[in-house]
């Protein structure tokens, strides 16, 4: 039974307990519905963070934006050629000091999912957020992103327009931004798409987003020619976020509430705010040359090998 | 990854080093000629003409009726582009690892290491083409097509990095079937660290300049290879981020005729130009005189 399942179980008795009015039938269903989502949570699987981070009701880049930031304007287009709405960006100010922010954004209902393309962003969308970080080095001002998408969209005009170079320019500038970068990955984490916002000084996950390479479904059509081992591929690929502070590739886990993000909203919200405040402080004192440095080495040092030193070795076999 | 788990990967490493390190320590010579075995024929993708290996290794792999570039090994393309003798390898005795213990990932690279006699599909080093002096990198799309895994990722830095040592321009040879999906998100952390470092390049004032060739795809193309100074691209070659199987699915629709080959992108506006594989040396020479750094 996959967590979107066990939910569902969850949903019933949360029926149940509307209709109930015996104070002691309340409270025995209210500690059967604890002990349940207790339950349900744990031991979750990679697929199940799949389905978490997909989940249709998980908080979107939107609604963490309108409420841990103040007077957020938008800012559109990328002067080239439209306005991508599968990434919104624009300025804000956070605890009183204005910050550069770059989200993409999934929609939660059919309708909303088709004006953001499902948060899979067009060359124009790299290219508005590549406009506004500049802004933000500019004026001298923190940049927050939030990483929400399946990837990149593959089509005739992403590709026609440059996707490729649109992506690269990012991965490029942000190498060395002057100012501190903090990236936040919400629930989906897809590929190329996502590190074109996601070179961070700092990269944070909440507790049940995916981070890869490729979607999981793509990742089994690719290596084992069959699209529906997506579920063992999750499993297989490492994507959940503490596979990835294990391999030191983000800095922390954002935990998130009982039975995930999409159960208590506040509660989520608090949990970004503190992890974001920590974390653009940890840059308060640190100059523009020490921003860069951590951020370059931080990357450059990512990676899984071995190095022999040849030299020393070559007079040993021959 | 568990401390037990790593440890029995360094160990299933250590069984593979004695052979490996035997090939490496015969390194590359570009300038041997290939004993072409005769009675060896290859069938053009272009035109579905049959051509004698001789004759194809004449014209430098380009089909001599329709000028179809056939894709080249590493070696074969130092051999048609650099002085005689002049290539030195540099950053050997990288071996890949197998990160997430993917299923037949170790056999994979053995069999490519055979098949290609090289460590990794990326090699790297110092070269001269009409005895000018560059760093020179070669993707080889023989080994598991040039995806870009950690040590890929890694001598791509490294050769940007020698290139800043030595105060020369770097020539990049692209191709690439995209991400080492056997390296899961090892492989796309690759992609910041080879923009990186091209990045630290251009700040040093040196000429980038990426020759894309068949096939050149997907976290390959959306990195390194799109940041050059000068972006030259082989005729015909397929080059784009999405592959075109996924795009037709994604979208359900056919895709325009000559979509994502290397006239479709100049004429979208995406590359520099594009040079027939005879007159790369020239050219080359060509841009590398008008790029020479008076020494200061
Ligand atoms: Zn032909």
């Amino acid at each position: 039974m996959d967590i979107l399942e066990k939910e569902k179980k969850l949903l019933k008795l949360e029926e149940e307990l509307k209709s109930l009015d015996d104070p002691s039938a309340i409270k025995q269903i209210t500690s059967q519905i604890k002990d349940y989502k207790q339950e349900m949570m744990t031991e979750l699987n990679a697929w199940d963070k799949v389905l978490l981070a997909r989940h249709p009701k998980r908080p979107n880049a939107q609604d963490v934006i309108d409420h841990i930031f103040e007077d957020f304007i938008e800012m559109k287009g990328d002067r080239l050629y439209s306005d991508d709405r599968a990434i919104i960006g624009g300025v804000a100010f956070y605890k009183d000091r204005p910050v550069t922010i770059i989200a993409q954004q999934k929609g939660k209902t059919t309708e909303d999912n088709i004006h953001t393309n499902f948060g899979m962003p067009h060359p124009e969308g790299y290219r508005k957020a590549l406009r506004l970080m500049r802004q933000a080095e500019k004026f001298k001002r923190p940049i927050v992103t939030f990483i929400d998408t399946p990837g990149a969209f593959p089509g005739i005009g992403a590709e026609a327009r440059g996707q490729s170079n649109a992506i690269s320019e990012n991965l490029f500038a942000m190498s060395d931004m002057e100012v501190p970068v903090i990236a936040i990955v919400l629930g989906e984490g897809g590929s190329g798409g996502a590190l074109a916002i996601g070179v961070g000084n700092h990269v944070y996950m909440l507790e049940h987003s995916i981070y890869s390479i490729l979607s999981p479904e793509g990742y089994a059509s690719i290596l084992w020619k069959d699209s529906t081992l997506a579920q063992k591929a999750a499993e297989v690929m490492k994507i959940t976020a503490s596979d990835l502070l294990e391999f030191n590739m983000i800095e922390g886990i954002i935990p998130e509430p009982l039975g995930g993000a999409h159960h208590d909203y506040k509660k989520t919200f608090d949990s970004i705010d503190q992890t974001l405040d920590q974390a653009l402080q940890s840059f308060n004192n640190k100059t523009a040359q020490e921003i860069k440095d951590q951020r370059y080495n931080k990357f450059r040092s990512l990676g899984f090998f071995q190095r022999f030193n040849y030299d020393n070795l070559k007079g040993v076999i021959s | 990854m568990k401390p037990d788990e790593l440890k029995s990967q360094l160990e299933k490493q250590k069984q593979f080093k004695h052979r490996l390190m035997h090939k490496q320590s015969q390194s590359i010579n570009p300038s041997k000629q290939p004993d072409v075995p005769k009675g060896l024929y290859k069938k053009c993708d272009g035109c579905g003409e049959t051509f004698s290996a001789k004759k194809l290794e004449k014209h430098t792999q380009v089909c001599p009726s329709c000028g179809y570039h056939f894709r080249l090994k590493a070696v074969d393309r130092l051999r048609y582009l650099v002085d005689e003798h002049s290539f030195k390898e540099k950053g050997l005795g990288y071996i890949s690892l197998d990160p997430l213990f993917i299923e037949g990932y170790e056999q994979k690279l053995e069999d490519a290491k055979q098949k290609s006699n090289i460590d990794e599909a990326y090699i790297y080093g110092y070269a001269r083409i009409e005895g000018m002096p560059l760093v020179i990198g070669v993707m080889d799309s023989y080994f598991m097509m040039a995806s870009m895994g950690s040590v890929v990722g890694e001598k791509i830095a490294k050769s940007a990095e020698y290139a800043i040592q030595k105060r020369l321009p770097l020539v990049m040879f692209i191709a690439s079937g995209g991400a080492r999906m056997q390296e899961g998100i090892f492989s796309l952390m690759q992609m910041a660290k080879t923009s990186g470092a091209i990045k630290r390049l251009h700040e040093e004032g040196l000429l980038f300049i990426s020759v894309l060739t068949h096939p050149t795809t997907g976290g390959v193309s959306a990195s390194h290879a799109t940041l050059a100074d000068i972006i030259i691209a082989e005729p015909n070659a397929l080059i784009g981020f999405a592959g075109p199987r996924v795009i037709k699915q994604t979208i359900k629709q056919d895709l325009p005729e000559g979509f994502q080959r290397s006239e479709f992108l100049e004429e979208k506006g995406m590359i520099d130009t594009i040079v027939h594989r005879h007159n790369l040396r020239h050219t080359l020479h060509k841009l590398l005189s008008m790029h020479e750094v008076s020494g200061v």
